[in-house]
């Protein structure tokens, strides 16, 4: 495969080059097929997705049960908690979210829904993946040197995260902090190909407007990414400092301001919930057109909201600091700014939900995760407005409340909408068909313990309950006997939530192993992914089929046509 | 809303609640709507032998204003939301009332030290009063605070106050604020500081005029930490 961008559209020269990638188990390691290097990103964050729900398993269990022995891990001392809630946060954000909704079904996707044969710059592609992995070996190496894991949150606020008297994890909190500035890196590498590869490899024929929204969505997250990320790159150089050099560019006695990486942490940090919101967006939208037969309510209403709310994004980071000690009168913009975004994202919405309209809705079970993230999600952006007025988050900041809000919107991206993603294109990735009663017990056995675990965690942050205490028993008013009973339903949740995840894998390799052949189109789908075999083999079709492209790709019941889907590559 | 699950205790807890209920409402509403909508629909289309689904791009007038009409009312719903909010943050963090006293709240890891004026109600003169992890005030007095930090970054919490800053170190923040019924409560440390984090705890007390300065005039002689 060639590094230029002409290659990746019509390529004469792969049938010669196909011979000479890299053979036997190789090929899985410096493979720099698109296909691969989205499976490396998947098998990885699944990985990691394991590793977060353990930490999460073993904190929850603290909490409803202080100072037991947790099956599988022992009894909790305050340092290890802090450590299990900070990185449960980091990688399931940058290890879980980032990997699976955009590395992985942005790799795998963009080439397939552009009819292209692989990435503008496969090389970059395989190098991006392998930053990505050294970034996971590192973090998840810093849970074991001396002093334990970095314990001062994810989101780092120095002087705590700076100063190794303050922190006690001298080497936990610069791996940390190494690993995730690594991460950004691989992401900058795969984001760089994927607004590249939008530009410049669709398949002839394929004007903007033609493109599937997933793929916009991935892209525009991909800008928003790069966008957002320098600023907190130079800050987490800064502390790297230090942290290690032990400068000054955090510590006020020597000139330097906390909140300075605040506000370089926050300009990324709100940027990227719509980084990894956009993709779930994108993949919602895809089944529910593909499984509700209806062309998508509004295309260009969609991809310009989206604009919008990217464009929007970059002005409400503050209101994560609303009482960090900003001038007062900040807070009255960035409250307006923040309530302004509710619109668009409240359109992304609309659209989605108007789009059922008229449909003939198929309750498969990716259908099924789609809906739920939909359902799911409001829940999370309604419960948003609490936090971003600024005068009711003087009471909610810090609280249980916010956490279970962005559990509320984080959930439904990560989990709920790669579940809709995995079981919607599993056929196309492996050939095979998911067993769906499997699948739908995986479905109720995920969403409704999810909703028991987070609700009775709006009403403790409703009673006053701060985030972050490995133990309630200090503060009176926290340790009643209700409040330790909600803790408990919490966690019982949770562990049933967990227990239904084996089906899934059980599901997984049995499908996998033994499933329905899926043949190339089992949806009766528009989109170019499905025209070709499953799985598609190196190169995505045959030089001679490469696909052109004749009409959008959401032509559900056309009234000009017998057929109620209408393929971008059929020709009428 | 709140007030079901924590008390009310100062004077700008109501206001802070009005406003939670305020969104509550507003949001509630577009909240089941949407939800109510979209069940409807999975309901009422779904899947019928032999009916093909309709042809609609969205982007014909009469069908776009399904959008466009409940996107405007979103936008008024703001308008609304912004002004209270505006509101509440002015009264809560902006403009603060006279004080009746000072007092200076200073984190550290783990603990809480409030310097209290003492008799002379001045602070930083020879009698003031220095505790540790315990805030005596007076009910319906104006209490203005001057909040700092020795180390890293705290957060003065008081749940049934509603009042929250972040102390932060080489900086004094003040803020307010005004007890309405006496009672003994939690304070909480709200951002995460350390090891010790879960063990920041300290109490309020909250006094009326003759317990507080019986307990003024006990401890007026003790010395600084």
């Amino acid at each position: 495969m060639s590094d230029t961008a002409g290659a990746a559209t019509q390529g004469e020269h792969h049938a010669h080059e196909d011979h000479h990638g890299p053979q036997g188990l190789l090929k899985y390691i410096w493979s720099t097929d698109h296909k691969m290097i989205g499976m490396q990103y998947m098998f990885t964050g699944m990985f990691m997705a394991v590793i977060g729900g353990f930490m999460a398993y073993v904190f929850r269990m603290q909490l409803a049960f202080p100072g037991m022995n947790v099956p599988g891990f022992g009894q909790v001392s305050p340092g290890e908690y802090n450590a299990l809630v900070t990185n449960h946060g980091t990688i399931m954000i940058f290890w879980v979210a980032m990997p699976v909704l955009i590395a992985a079904f942005g790799n795998f996707l963009i080439p397939l829904m552009i009819g292209a044969d692989d990435m503008v710059f496969p090389r970059i592609n395989r190098l991006s993946f392998q930053i990505f992995f050294l970034s996971a070996v590192i973090l998840l190496a810093s849970l074991f040197v001396q002093g334990g894991g970095f314990g001062g949150a994810w989101t780092a606020y120095p002087p705590l995260s700076a100063v190794a008297e303050y922190n006690q994890t001298n080497l936990g909190s610069s791996m940390w902090l190494i690993a995730v500035a690594l991460e950004f890196v691989a992401f900058l590498l795969g984001g760089i190909n994927f607004i590249t590869t939008l530009m410049n490899s669709r398949a002839p024929g394929m004007k903007a407007y033609d493109i599937p929204l997933v793929a916009w969505m991935i892209v525009i997250a991909s800008i928003l990414f790069m966008l957002s990320v320098g600023p907190l790159i130079a800050g987490a150089v800064m502390l790297l400092f230090d942290q290690t050099l032990g400068t000054g560019f955090y510590d006020p006695a020597r000139g330097g301001d906390p909140i300075l990486w605040q506000h370089l942490f926050w300009f990324f940090g709100h940027p990227e919930v719509y980084v990894v919101l956009l993709p779930a967006i994108g993949v919602t939208i895809e089944i529910i057109a593909t499984f509700a037969r209806k062309k998508v309510f509004g295309y260009k209403l969609m991809l310009y909201t989206t604009v919008a709310t990217g464009v929007l994004s970059f002005f409400v980071w503050a209101h994560h600091q609303f009482i960090a000690g900003i001038d007062p009168r900040m807070a009255n913009i960035f409250t307006i700014t923040t309530l302004l975004i509710s619109v668009p994202i409240a359109e992304l919405c609309f659209v989605i939900i108007a789009t059922l309209y008229g449909g003939s809705i198929r309750l498969t079970t990716p259908m099924l995760w789609a809906l739920a993230f939909m359902a799911e999600f409001l829940i999370g952006g309604v419960t948003g407005i609490f936090l971003g007025a600024s005068g009711a988050d003087i009471f909610f900041h810090d609280t249980y409340f916010v956490l279970a809000h962005f559990h509320y919107t984080f959930f439904p991206i990560a989990i709920i909408g790669t579940f809709a993603a995995f079981t919607y294109w599993f056929p196309k990735m492996f050939g095979k068909m998911m067993n769906d009663t499997l699948g739908k017990i995986h479905f109720w056995g995920t969403v409704i313990p999810f909703n028991f675990i987070f609700i009775p965690l709006f009403i403790l942050g409703l009673g006053g309950q701060h985030r972050r205490i490995y133990n309630y028993q200090h503060f009176p008013e926290l340790a009643g006997a209700d409040m330790y009973v909600l803790r408990q339903i919490a966690t019982i949740a949770l562990l049933v939530m967990l227990a239904f995840q084996l089906v899934f894998f059980f599901n997984c390799i049995k499908s996998w192993m033994s499933g329905e052949k899926a043949g190339r189109n089992p949806w009766k789908s528009n989109t170019l992914e499905w025209t070709t075999e499953s799985p598609p083999p190196h190169g995505n079709w045959p030089v001679d089929e490469m696909p052109n492209v004749y009409r959008g790709p959401y032509e559900y019941a056309h009234p000009d046509r017998e057929e109620d889907y209408w393929p971008q590559n059929e020709p009428n | 809303m709140i007030e079901r699950y924590l008390a009310q205790m100062s004077t700008y807890a109501g206001s802070i609640d009005g406003l939670i209920l305020l969104v509550a409402v507003l949001v509630g509403f577009w909240f089941f709507a949407a939800e109510g909508m979209l069940f409807w629909l999975v309901w009422k289309f779904r899947e019928r032998p032999g009916q093909k689904s309709q042809y609609l791009t969205g982007t014909e007038h009469h069908i776009k204003r399904w959008i466009t009409w409940p996107h405007a009312l979103v936008l008024v719903c703001d308008v609304f939301i912004v002004i209270g909010s505006i509101r509440v943050w002015n009264e809560v963090k902006q403009t603060l009332p006279e004080p009746d006293s000072t007092i200076r709240i200073i984190g550290q890891q783990w603990a809480w030290t409030f310097q209290h004026p003492g008799p002379d109600n001045e602070l930083d003169t020879p009698d003031d009063i220095f505790t540790v992890d315990a805030l005596h005030i007076e009910v319906e007095k104006v209490y203005h605070f001057k909040l700092e930090s020795r180390d890293v970054l705290h957060s003065f919490s008081v749940p049934v106050f509603r009042i929250k800053q972040d102390a932060l170190p080489g900086r004094s923040i003040t803020g307010w604020f005004e007890a309405t019924m006496t009672g003994e409560h939690d304070i909480q440390c709200a951002e995460i500081c350390g090891i010790g984090h879960g063990v920041m705890a300290a109490r309020i007390f909250i006094e009326d005029a003759g317990q507080h300065a019986a307990w003024v005039a006990a401890n007026s002689n003790s010395t600084t930490p």
